[in-house]
């Protein structure tokens, strides 16, 4: 291999790297958000009492997560304007697809969460005369949210991951901004290499501290 | 329940009248006649299975009966509806099972408490939530609940750091925190490790003392005898025998209860 490396230029290139991190930040706390509030919501349908608030519950569940998230993305950009009569930008179009993967996963975080509190702790709430609204709310979901963030981590850092799909719709985060850089500067071992390393320094992180609450709640339990 | 001294008499403060409880085919609550004047203390014992826990839970609705009535101070829980047949149904609204609850407090065999609060937020969480009492106060009330069971130096602990005897303690406490006219035990000391039983029998002996009124079921019959003023052995989902902790622990009149009394072991008097 006779390649000549040259990491010079990406020390030119990182103001522009810098930008597209910025952005790559932006949505994935926007799709993280807007995932998380809504999965909520979804996953209280689906452990409503109401057969049919589950089904539309299960529905969602299952076609926004077994539609891979690249199409939603472009389905949102390219097709979900006809229905609605007017254009979207690239970026609210990213969030839109990837929030509606990303609340179908939380939703089942949330529901397998609710499920595994013990029958015992709605009772010790109820034999106090509290509500079962009050029950869920003071008691059930402080422990769902606690038992749940490894998990939640762990949903953080596949929204991150993600995020470069919306490169696609040419949204400038850090994919985008690596694919232009190394068609401009014909440098793409040494521009993509570097996109690679600044994902794996912004997600590392997140999986280490997602496995560390796995590790301590194992040893406390 | 008859008629012998009792710490007070008058009024009952809860009574059950025919009440039945089926799950599915199941029937496991064959219509319970049952009278509890203030102050007593009843003892319900019985072989596993028999309904016990099925009695204490439709008396604060923790379970709904499927017949029969549950009569709180004198006012019949739940909307009676009288069919074109003469037959009477009773329907339960949330909110009035809610308010029944405050009243009769129930204290569980696994505890369940909330292992994400300490111990005073514990007892506190239903003053705060649920008789809207500010903060401040519910805290130091609290804190007078967990010194009544001996726990005055553990407010800000967490459950989980707590032993089996304490945790229960800490449940007691906070039933205690709501006022209930009548408390309930389903086995208080049942997943307890035996040097840890103790201590929970002399804190709910602590409550005889001052007059509370309480049911409990247990497998600790010597204990039985010494807490209650009266004793239901309940067989099959019926009261097969019913009387003063005297009468049936000394004199059974059934050949059931006798051989159930005599089984258990436990039971020295
Ligand atoms: N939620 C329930 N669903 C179905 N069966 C139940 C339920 N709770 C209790 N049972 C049944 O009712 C019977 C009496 O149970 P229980 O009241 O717990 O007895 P005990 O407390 O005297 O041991 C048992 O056969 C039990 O399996
Ligand atoms: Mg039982």
């Amino acid at each position: 291999m006779g390649y000549q490396f040259d990491f010079s230029m990406v020390i030119k290139i990182l103001p522009v790297l810098w930008r597209g991190v910025i952005v790559t930040v932006e949505l994935t706390i926007a799709c993280l958000a807007v995932g998380l509030i809504l999965g909520f919501f979804v996953a209280l349908l689906r452990v409503s009492p109401a057969a049919p608030l589950r089904f539309v519950g299960r529905a969602f569940v299952e076609i926004f997560r077994n539609i891979p998230a690249l199409i939603q993305l472009i389905w949102f950009f390219y097709a979900f304007p006809i229905v609605i009569g007017a254009q979207l930008s690239p970026f609210v179009a990213a969030v839109l697809g990837i929030s509606l993967n990303t609340a179908a996963f939380s939703a089942e975080i949330y529901r397998s969460g609710i499920q595994s509190i013990e029958r015992g702790q709605w009772e010790g709430a109820m034999a106090i005369g509290m509500s079962r609204a009050a029950t869920f709310r003071r008691v059930v979901l402080p422990q769902v949210f606690r038992r749940m963030l490894p998990a939640f981590t762990n949903r953080a850092v596949e929204v991150a991951k993600v995020t470069s799909l919306a490169s696609v719709l040419s949204v400038h985060e850090l994919m985008y901004q690596g694919r232009v850089l190394s068609s401009t500067f014909y440098r793409p071992l040494e521009i993509l290499t570097t996109v690679g390393l600044v994902y794996l320094v912004m997600i590392y992180p997140m999986t280490w501290a997602s496995a560390a609450m796995e590790r301590r709640m194992r040893r406390r339990a | 329940m008859n008629d012998t001294p009792t710490p007070d008499t008058g009024a009952p403060i809860l009574r059950s009248v025919g009440l039945r409880k089926s799950f599915g085919s199941l029937d496991v609550l064959k219509g319970i006649d049952l009278d509890v004047k203030r102050g007593d203390r009843i003892a319900i014992i019985g072989g596993s299975g028999s309904g016990k826990s099925t009695l204490l839970r439709c008396l604060n609705f923790m379970e709904r009966p499927t017949g029969g009535q549950v009569i709180l101070d004198g006012e019949r829980i739940g909307d009676a509806r009288v069919a074109k047949d003469g037959s009477e149904t009773i329907t339960y609204r949330e909110r009035d099972l809610m308010a029944v609850r405050k009243r009769v407090g129930m204290v569980f065999q696994q505890f369940n408490l909330f292992p994400h609060m300490s111990t005073v937020e514990n007892v506190m969480e239903g003053l705060v939530t649920v008789l809207r009492r500010p903060k401040a106060e519910a805290r130091e009330r609290a804190a007078q609940e967990l010194a009544r069971v001996g726990l005055g130096d553990k407010l800000d602990v967490y459950p989980g750091r707590l032993s089996g005897g304490q945790q229960q303690r800490v449940a007691i406490a906070r039933a205690l925190a709501m006022d209930p006219e009548v408390l309930l035990f389903d086995e208080p000391t049942s997943s307890l490790d035996p040097e840890l039983v103790g201590e929970v029998l002399r804190t709910i002996l602590s409550l005889a003392e001052d007059g509370r009124t309480m049911l409990l079921v247990t497998h600790e019959l010597g204990f039985a005898y010494r807490f209650a003023t009266h004793v239901i052995y309940l067989s099959d989902g019926v009261v097969h025998e019913t009387g003063t902790a005297e009468e049936v622990f000394r004199n059974p009149q059934r050949d059931k209860t006798r051989a159930f009394i005599a089984r258990s072991s436990e039971f020295s008097l």
